[in-house]
């Protein structure tokens, strides 16, 4: 498999601060690679370098084995990148909007509209309508759309689910998913960590640092059994109860649930004997990981050594 | 279409899709013009005046009819010494003369009511003027003003709010329109694009310089015709001069854009850096002349002040162009100046 994306080293700082800490990656062609992170993670400023914004401090990235800082030129052309917001012409029409990054890179709608035809088919119905007047989920896909029109062959997109309701959110990793059987690789970011089971492989970033990397099947059974879900009708007293207890590593929210991290001598029948006569509703059962799991897990290791 | 064309094209409907700013940008200059040329004026007109006369004869005569005659003045009548104080008090006229005798000879004696003091000025100086003509035992003095015979300060507001309209349209609008596409992000889409930056400066920049010549065009058609400049083939001299004036502040607006990463912080610094000091420091309203040295000093750094004093050259004294070289090489140097700084600092941060 070749290599689409090779990340070595990779260090921004602004000023004092560290956005990304010497990170290091790697994409193949064609995969469908998520970059998973809470806010203020350093996705964007990773995306900025890849999408020849902003030169490193240290390090280097290189797509198809041209270096974003020194190839430049050629790479713009072969990068469709679509950035945080969705940056549109609000004042512009969807079709000139469209028309607009077409001929920004020399190419007609026409010539490559079989490539955008899935993306593009709920807009198609009002092509003289403000982009500043779409729907969050038709923004996204005009944004995708216009990131598309000049058949890139790989795709930047920084966090393109983030404000968009729930039904766009999956109509639009549909798209994902049929791109990607036309061979076209595709670096997407998200803060949402359910998504994450939607990509090929991902990487976990937070702080400026790549907690870890692999297919998320792999890394949600990574988490071990060890994970117990339990709650109450008094849910803080039961949560400051069990970090009370020495052989549970770690307690936090989890939906309407607690999460419980334990070690092997975490005895479940001992601890639902003591704690069901102290607190009402009391429940404790097995509890499956997810990504946003084990993400809590290596982000408090991850704190711990910094 | 060539990049450049669908840049310039883009921007063009961002100027017509936004019609309060529209609106603004050529209601304004027309509205200022109006409102100087017409309201706001300089000019003294109807001063109202009084007399006292200790003893009327032939010459007081002769006097008093040339004050009800002349147009700045309107002659409202004799009155007795001990009214005067009260008629000033209550405001009912603006001056007071007294004639006194003192043999044959006229002692004149003006008391002018000093609270508005341009206006007091102004009245002193038409009653000399008045009271020395035909003047036989004083030498008289004659003035001629060239240029201008009638001081109409029309004239000289003209060259004043041009340098100030097209400040305000060209760096306020070119700097905000770039500074929206860096908030809303577009910019990053355009820089990551194959568009050079060079085009999307250009691309930023043409529209507007081709909606400043259309505001230029209007104001000089209402500065000759309802404002009754006179025509003069310097009309010429004054479009280019114009013209590279229009680019300074299009380069200093690209300059600003560089600098500020808001909206609002583009309009603040276009407004608090340009606008006032171009209002008070560029001669506009306040004569530079009369000005501390420190002030003298800061007004030459303001292109205003340059464009100005050379369209006041051009349309009033209707001097030819080797009497501007001056002021054309200044701006032709502060031109240079920001548009290479501005394309600089695009560069450098934005690579």
């Amino acid at each position: 498999m070749k290599t689409a994306v090779e990340i070595k080293d990779l260090t921004k700082r602004y000023g004092d601060l560290t956005a990304l800490d010497s990170i290091s990656l790697t994409v193949n062609e064609g995969e469908l690679f998520g970059i998973i992170g809470p806010d203020g993670a350093g996705k964007s400023t990773l995306y900025q370098i890849l999408a020849t914004l902003l030169n490193p401090n240290a390090g280097s990235a290189s797509i198809f084995g041209l270096d974003t800082v020194k190839d430049y030129r050629t790479l713009r052309r072969m990068i469709g990148y679509m950035p945080e917001k969705f940056s549109l012409y609000q004042d512009l029409t969807v079709q000139e909007n469209l028309r607009f990054f077409a001929s920004l890179f020399g190419v007609s709608v026409k010539d490559n509209f079989n490539l955008i035809a899935p993306v593009f088919g709920q807009l198609e119905k009002f092509p003289n309508r403000k982009a500043g007047a779409l729907s969050g989920g038709m923004k996204q896909k005009l944004a995708l759309s216009c990131a598309l029109i000049h058949r890139p062959s790989i795709l930047l997109l920084d966090e393109p689910t983030t404000g968009v309701d729930a039904v766009s959110r999956s109509e639009f990793w549909d798209i994902l998913h049929s791109l990607k059987e036309s061979r076209m690789t595709i670096l997407v970011s998200t803060s949402y960590m359910d998504e994450a089971t939607l990509c090929d492989r991902i990487a976990m970033i937070d702080k400026g640092h790549i907690l870890k990397t692999g297919r998320p099947d792999d890394l949600i059974s990574s988490i071990g059994k060890n994970l117990w879900q339990s709650s109450a009708k008094e849910m803080f007293a039961l949560l400051e109860e069990y970090r009370k207890m020495p052989e549970v590593i770690d307690c936090y929210t989890f939906g309407a649930y607690l999460h419980i991290v334990a070690d092997d001598n975490f005895n479940s029948r001992i601890v639902k004997d003591k704690l069901s006569q102290t607190f009402k509703d009391f429940e404790l059962s097995k509890a499956t990981g997810t990504i946003e799991d084990l993400f809590i897990k290596l982000s408090r290791e991850n704190h711990n050594v910094l | 279409m060539s990049i450049f064309v669908s840049l310039v094209k883009k921007e063009a409907i961002h100027i017509v899709r936004d019609p309060r700013t529209m609106i603004i940008t050529l209601f304004m200059p027309l509205v200022l013009l109006l409102l100087f040329g017409f309201a706001i004026s300089t000019e003294v007109n109807n001063v109202r005046i009084m007399s006292v006369v200790d003893n009327h004869d032939e010459n007081t005569r002769q006097i008093l009819e040339r004050l009800s005659v002349n147009n700045y003045f309107s002659y409202q009548g004799t009155i007795a010494p001990q009214e005067v104080d009260n008629v000033l008090r209550a405001g009912k006229t603006d001056a007071v003369l007294f004639l006194k005798h003192n043999g044959m000879a006229i002692i004149p004696q003006v008391v002018v009511d000093a609270s508005n003091t341009t206006l007091a000025q102004t009245i002193a100086g038409y009653m000399s003027g008045v009271l020395n003509y035909g003047n036989s035992y004083r030498a008289p003095v004659l003035t001629y003003t060239l240029y201008n015979p009638q001081m109409k300060s029309a004239y000289n507001f003209v060259p004043g709010i041009m340098g100030m309209i097209f400040i305000l349209i060209c760096a306020i609008m070119t700097s905000v329109s770039i500074v929206r596409e860096k908030e809303s992000g577009t910019m990053n889409l355009l820089l990551v694009s194959p568009a050079k930056s060079s085009a999307i400066i250009l691309g930023k920049l043409v529209p507007y310089f081709l909606l400043s010549c259309l505001i230029l065009a209007t104001m000089l058609s209402i500065a000759y015709t309802v404002l009754g400049l006179p025509v003069s083939s310097a009309i010429f001299n004054v479009i280019w001069v114009s013209l590279i004036y229009i680019i300074l502040s299009l380069s200093i607006g690209l300059f600003v854009s560089t600098l500020v990463e808001t909206q609002l912080a583009a309009l603040i610094v276009s407004a608090v850096l340009f606008m006032l000091p171009v209002i008070t420091l560029s001669g506009m309203i306040f004569p530079i002349d009369n000005m501390p040295e420190v002030l003298k000093g800061v007004s030459c750094i303001i292109p205003a002040r340059w464009y100005t004093s050379a369209l006041r050259k051009l349309m009033i004294q209707h001097l030819d162009v080797s009497y501007i070289m001056q002021e054309v090489s200044i701006i032709v140097g502060m031109t240079i100046l920001f548009l290479s700084l501005a394309i600089l600092k695009f560069n450098s941060s934005n690579r």
